[in-house]
């Protein structure tokens, strides 16, 4: 079985979607170096400079371009390399792209793929920092992908890359060197959770890096005997009901913990869906787990007192089961 | 729209001031890639070594109440519009008693004492902060500018049409000063550039724009102080393309192995420093002087950096301060 690293099992995936079809090509500034993350080292060589394009500072021309040649008949695969700088595009991911099957009555769609790196990453401050995924779930007609294992990434981008809609793919940059078991290149399904680690007295629901922070609190709940059932969801449009109702079903507690701001977080939405339809089922309070509203700071300690630790999971989930 | 080569009138105290600020730009790089390299600093720093000329002969012509904007290659400005090198350490730092407490770092270096409205993470987000800037001190009668130093990356994003446009049509107080190093991180500018030049662009919004050696401080100085006159003037804006080079990598952790060897080495064959060394010697100063600037800048930034290195971290309080006054940004708040 292929142990490979976050990045490289994205890259391997699009390789493979390049070579099985022409018109997948990928567009963003300096990729013809392999990309800021080196996300991309390798495909200059193999597929040229079209297919792989370098582009200007131009994020709203790349994005609102790849609208166009997604339109077109083909399947750009955009590179934000910040989500931070995918702000400069807004207008042509919500207005155009999200919109423009809808609008034109199914004439067309718009299969594109936009990576937008995401989250903290060592003292990288405000504008470089910042998890908005809870945005893009807001607005009909995107997809929200946020892979937190190189399997993950792998399938997901496949499915991705083969998606009609377009898909906000966000990647963790403190994942990027993440090693992990990559069993097949199988497309994994968008909307369909993986159960991380199996447990019957209570449910953490996550995505993205701070899976393995959820992952870490419950081998250390474990050994003071509470088993925490950890689901990824992967995706976070569509996302699984379904795996979610049925842990908490079972385990009777919920705990939704994600990196971005808790405000207006995804997590509020899990959190008022299960609430809704478990309310009779519940021995606890549904709890969210997420950073405070402040933009990320550029100092070690107070970046630091923002994060969703493992030490912060199992502070809760020990107060839930106690309930 | 070249620079006028005029017969030179060195004013050498002037020149020896900006020698010693060229100095003491490239002191305080040197030593932040030191804290870098010591992991001091965590986030990613842009250096601005090969590049001072232009901060110098920018600087030298603003007024402390002049408004400045700069990239995320901004130590350089800001040490020159003036603020203190010690809270610029101590930011980079992390620690108590930087310019924002630690909460901003590199990128976002500001010091609006001195009218420098910081740095910027998003490339060419400050060319709109000028243009407003200098919108503002119009408003209010003021005869103060703004001024606005990006990259040549930069002119392929809106606001540089945007941007120079509104300077224009409201005939604002700013200038605007590309530092045109050849290169917009690994990729080098000219391959994703059309057109004949940033010059080029502006002058078809009716801007007048000068191109100048960015590594001659001199020709840097005469031609802001040109442009800041006619800015001052009411003329409206004015736009600058200074040529140059970085000679590190985009920031502390790039190699920057897509620059051939000899074409580096070539650069620091005219680093703006050596090159006004050069002509001050010509013009009879004495090298016990120049070297004594150069002496003096980097004691300055070594004792700037061993300080800086005992600042305390800020207080956790600190996480929670200047967010916004509406609410309390703390989860368990009310
Ligand atoms: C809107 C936006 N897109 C991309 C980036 C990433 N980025 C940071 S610096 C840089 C290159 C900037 O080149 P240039 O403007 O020439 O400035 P230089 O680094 O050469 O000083 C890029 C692309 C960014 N910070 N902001
Ligand atoms: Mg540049």
């Amino acid at each position: 079985m292929a142990v490979m690293t976050y990045a490289d099992a994205a890259k391997t995936t699009l390789a493979e979607e390049m070579r099985r079809d022409p018109l997948v090509w990928c567009l963003g500034e300096d990729l013809g170096r392999g990309g800021v993350f080196g996300q991309y080292k390798g495909l200059p060589e193999e597929f040229g400079p079209q297919r792989i394009s370098d582009a200007p500072i131009s994020e709203a021309a790349i994005l609102g371009a790849a609208v166009g040649a997604a339109m077109t008949g083909t399947r750009p695969v955009v590179e934000m390399r910040f989500a931070d700088f995918a702000l400069c595009a807004v207008d042509e991911l919500v207005n155009q792209a999200a919109k423009a099957r809808y609008m034109f009555g199914g004439q067309t769609k718009v299969p594109l793929v936009v990576r937008e790196p995401m989250g903290m990453w060592r003292s990288s401050a405000a504008q470089h920092s910042q998890s908005l995924e809870s945005w893009y779930t807001h607005i009909p007609g995107l997809v929200v992908v946020c892979p937190a294992t190189p399997h993950d990434n792998r399938g997901l981008l496949k499915t991705a890359i083969r998606s009609d809609d377009p898909v906000v793919y966000m990647e963790h940059k403190n994942l990027w060197a993440l090693e992990g078991e990559v069993p097949d290149g199988d497309p994994i399904p968008f909307g369909v959770a993986r159960i991380a680690r199996a447990g019957t007295d209570v449910t953490i629901v996550s995505w993205s890096a701070t899976v393995h922070a959820a992952t870490e609190a419950a081998e250390s709940l474990a050994s003071e005997g509470i088993e925490a059932e950890v689901i990824d969801l992967r995706t976070l449009w569509p996302w699984d009901k379904r795996a979610v109702f049925a842990s908490v079903e079972k385990t009777g507690r919920l705990i939704v913990a994600h990196e971005s701001v808790q405000v207006g977080g995804f997590g509020a939405e899990v959190a008022a869906t299960v609430a809704d339809a478990l309310f009779g089922k519940l021995k606890a309070p549904v709890k969210r787990l997420g950073s405070p509203r402040v933009p990320i700071a550029y100092a070690p300690p107070l970046e630091d007192m923002l994060r969703v630790t493992p030490a912060k999971i199992a502070e809760m989930a020990r107060t839930l089961v106690q309930q | 729209m070249s620079a006028s080569k005029t017969a030179r009138n060195l004013d050498v105290d002037r020149l020896l001031g900006h020698h010693r600020l060229m100095w003491r730009i490239r002191a305080f790089e040197e030593a932040a890639l030191q804290a870098n390299t010591e992991k001091l600093v965590l986030g990613a720093i842009h250096p601005s070594i090969g590049q001072e000329g232009i901060a110098v002969g920018v600087c030298s012509n603003l007024r402390r109440d002049d408004i400045l904007t700069s990239t995320h290659r901004g130590h350089g400005h800001t040490l020159a519009k003036g603020a203190d090198a010690g809270a610029m350490m101590r930011e980079l730092l992390g620690r108590e008693g930087g310019n924002s407490h630690g909460k901003g770092g590199s990128m976002h270096i500001a010091d609006f004492k001195v009218g420098m409205l910081g740095a910027n993470g998003v490339v060419a987000a400050n060319i709109h902060i000028t243009a407003g800037a200098a919108h503002a001190i119009k408003l209010r009668g003021e005869d103060r500018i703004a001024c606005s130093i990006f990259g040549d990356g930069a002119i392929n994003r809106g606001p540089f049409l945007e941007g120079l446009n509104w300077a224009k049509v409201f005939v604002l107080p700013a200038l605007y000063v590309c530092e045109d190093n050849g290169y917009a991180s690994t990729t080098r500018t000219a391959a994703m550039t059309a057109g004949p030049g940033a010059a080029a662009r502006a002058e078809a919004l009716g801007i007048p724009s000068v191109e100048v050696d960015g590594n001659d401080v001199l020709a840097v100085d005469e031609a802001v102080a040109d442009a800041v006159s006619a800015i001052r003037g009411g003329g409206g804006p004015r736009f600058i393309v200074a040529e140059t080079y970085r000679l590190t990598g985009h920031t502390a952790a790039d190699p920057a192995t897509y620059r051939a060897p000899d074409e580096v080495e070539a650069a620091w064959r005219r680093d703006p420093i050596a090159k006004l060394a050069q002509m001050l010697a010509d013009a009879g100063v004495r090298g016990a002087d120049l070297a004594e600037n150069e002496r003096a800048a980097k004691q300055e930034m070594d004792a700037v950096y061993t300080e800086a290195k005992a600042a305390p971290w800020p207080p956790l309080s600190r996480g929670y301060e200047d967010v916004q006054d509406a609410g309390d940004p703390r989860v368990e708040a009310f």
